[in-house]
């Protein structure tokens, strides 16, 4: 009977593991990122509370949840796997070597950069999503909901986290501008069409999640937003 | 013999033999042309060694212009040295200023051991070739030239995958030590052709599976290779490549 055999186990699969999780995890950033924006709208937090009060509570978004979080570890699991087996395969390292002459910094240090991201993943996820999901969320905004905007407020008060967030924020453009355009290389979408399109709508991509996603903890700690 | 000006420090790698531990040694060597290419400073330098009684320093060698894939040198930190496009015979002694230091090291694989100084067994390729990188044809009369009728893109796109030397580049300058570009070379220039369709699937599972086998790393398109494969071959054999393993894996119904 035939099997896929090696097909996620060898180099190419793996990198497609890679490839397919980055692009769900791109995907995921897009709608955090949306609805985050909501703070925007500088109303005391009633618009973004609604938004994160539908998150919490629908139950597709939910389930959306678990496969985010198992998409997370997967591409956190195989970047080990990966960084492990690549290391293996040059047991003799060069005295000297020139990488800036042949590619860029970000796409050799994807490792470096996911890690920095793993870290401020760990300290985000203590912040907001334990207080929302099991710790409970203190207040209620002028609408009687959950006030997931004060928990908010009250965290970019610290400015090391602010900074914290900010220099993140900038690996994560960083880890992106490889990512975006690297994933679907992976996937084997390579064409003289698409690709300079691909590459330009990564840049954008990156940069602006990056920069919206940056502008929320300065934005309330300065007090644009109240 | 040495007619030139320029005065160099060469750090090169020296390994007994694939057992020992290597190291860089120091070597000066003077009245250097500018004309002379890398391999024939190599020369001035051995023919020295030889004279004082050492042992010569072994490199690999051997058309000496820019066709066999031979010449493995990883010079100051790049495959073939600081110029593009070209292998270590043809890089000139011009393209370094007179009181350089040059570090030279061999190709750094575990699927590249070294046999002897800047020298190393490269039949890791060969393998992954004899896994798949061929078609299977009746002898006999060759077919008329034309019987075959192929859109001059597709010829030129094979072409240019086929233009591959070998050489290693890829793999040694890949931080990976990823042998994904050459893999992709040698499947490209048959699956772009009709020739090699009969076996295209059944081929890019075997050879991507000998690749894994000899121990290259894994590819994250940071495309290093591409900028310094001396013969210009494009990261699209690598997508390409991965399009074929896929169709291979998860469409066809042949299990390699």
């Amino acid at each position: 009977m035939a099997s896929f055999g090696n097909a996620f186990s060898s180099s190419i699969g793996k990198k497609l593991i890679m490839g397919i999780t980055g692009l769900f995890l791109i995907l995921f950033l897009i709608v955090h990122c949306f609805i985050n924006a909501l703070i925007f709208m500088n109303d005391g937090g009633v618009t973004f509370n609604t938004g994160a009060h539908f998150m919490a509570s629908n139950w597709i978004i939910r389930a959306g949840e678990i496969v985010l979080f198992l998409g997370l570890l997967l591409h956190i699991f195989q970047a080990a796997r990966l960084t492990l087996n690549n290391q293996a395969a040059r047991p003799v390292k060069y005295a000297v070597t020139n990488g800036q002459a042949n590619s860029k910094w970000y796409s050799r240090s994807m490792g470096l950069l996911g890690t920095l991201l793993l870290i401020f993943l760990i300290v985000h996820l203590s912040n907001f999503w334990v207080v929302s999901r099991f710790t409970g969320i203190p207040t209620e905004d002028a609408l009687g909901q959950e006030d997931l905007y004060a928990v908010m407020h009250q965290t970019f008060m610290n400015p090391g986290i602010v900074v914290l967030y900010v220099l993140s924020m900038i690996s994560l453009a960083y880890h992106l501008l490889h990512g975006f355009a690297s994933a679907f290389q992976t996937l084997g979408w390579n064409h003289k069409k698409y690709t300079p399109l691909i590459k330009t709508i990564g840049i954008w991509y990156s940069i602006g999640i990056s920069l919206l996603f940056a502008a929320m903890p300065v934005a309330i700690y300065t007090g644009l937003i109240k | 013999m040495s007619t030139g000006n320029m005065n160099l420090t060469l750090k090169i790698w020296r390994q007994k033999d694939n057992k020992a531990k290597g190291n860089l040694v120091d070597y000066k060597v003077s009245e250097i042309s500018p004309d002379m290419s890398f391999l024939e400073m190599f020369d001035v330098l051995n023919e020295d060694l030889v004279t004082k009684g050492d042992e010569p320093i072994v490199f690999d060698h051997d058309c000496r212009e820019g066709i066999c894939g031979a010449c493995s040198m990883f010079i100051n930190g790049r495959p073939h040295g600081p110029k593009e496009g070209i292998t270590t015979c043809q890089l000139h002694m011009r393209s370094f200023k007179d009181g350089d230091t040059i570090v030279v090291e061999p190709w750094r694989a575990k699927a590249f051991p070294v046999i002897k100084d800047l020298m190393v067994d490269r039949t890791a390729f060969d393998r992954i070739i004899a896994s798949g990188g061929f078609i299977s044809v009746n002898t006999g009369n060759a077919q008329d030239a034309n019987a075959l009728p192929i859109p001059k893109s597709q010829a030129d796109s094979a072409f240019e995958a086929a233009a591959c030397i070998g050489c290693g580049a890829c793999v040694a300058t890949c931080k990976n030590a990823s042998a994904m570009l050459f893999t992709s070379a040698k499947i490209s220039q048959l699956a772009q052709l009709p020739q090699g369709q009969p076996e295209r699937y059944r081929r890019a599972q075997s050879m991507v599976a000998q690749m894994d086998a000899e121990g290259f790393g894994n590819c994250t398109n940071t495309g290093a290779c591409e900028a310094e494969c001396p013969k210009g071959i494009s990261l699209e054999n690598i997508a390409r490549m991965n399009r074929d393993f896929y169709s291979a894996k998860f469409v066809s119904e042949e299990e390699v």
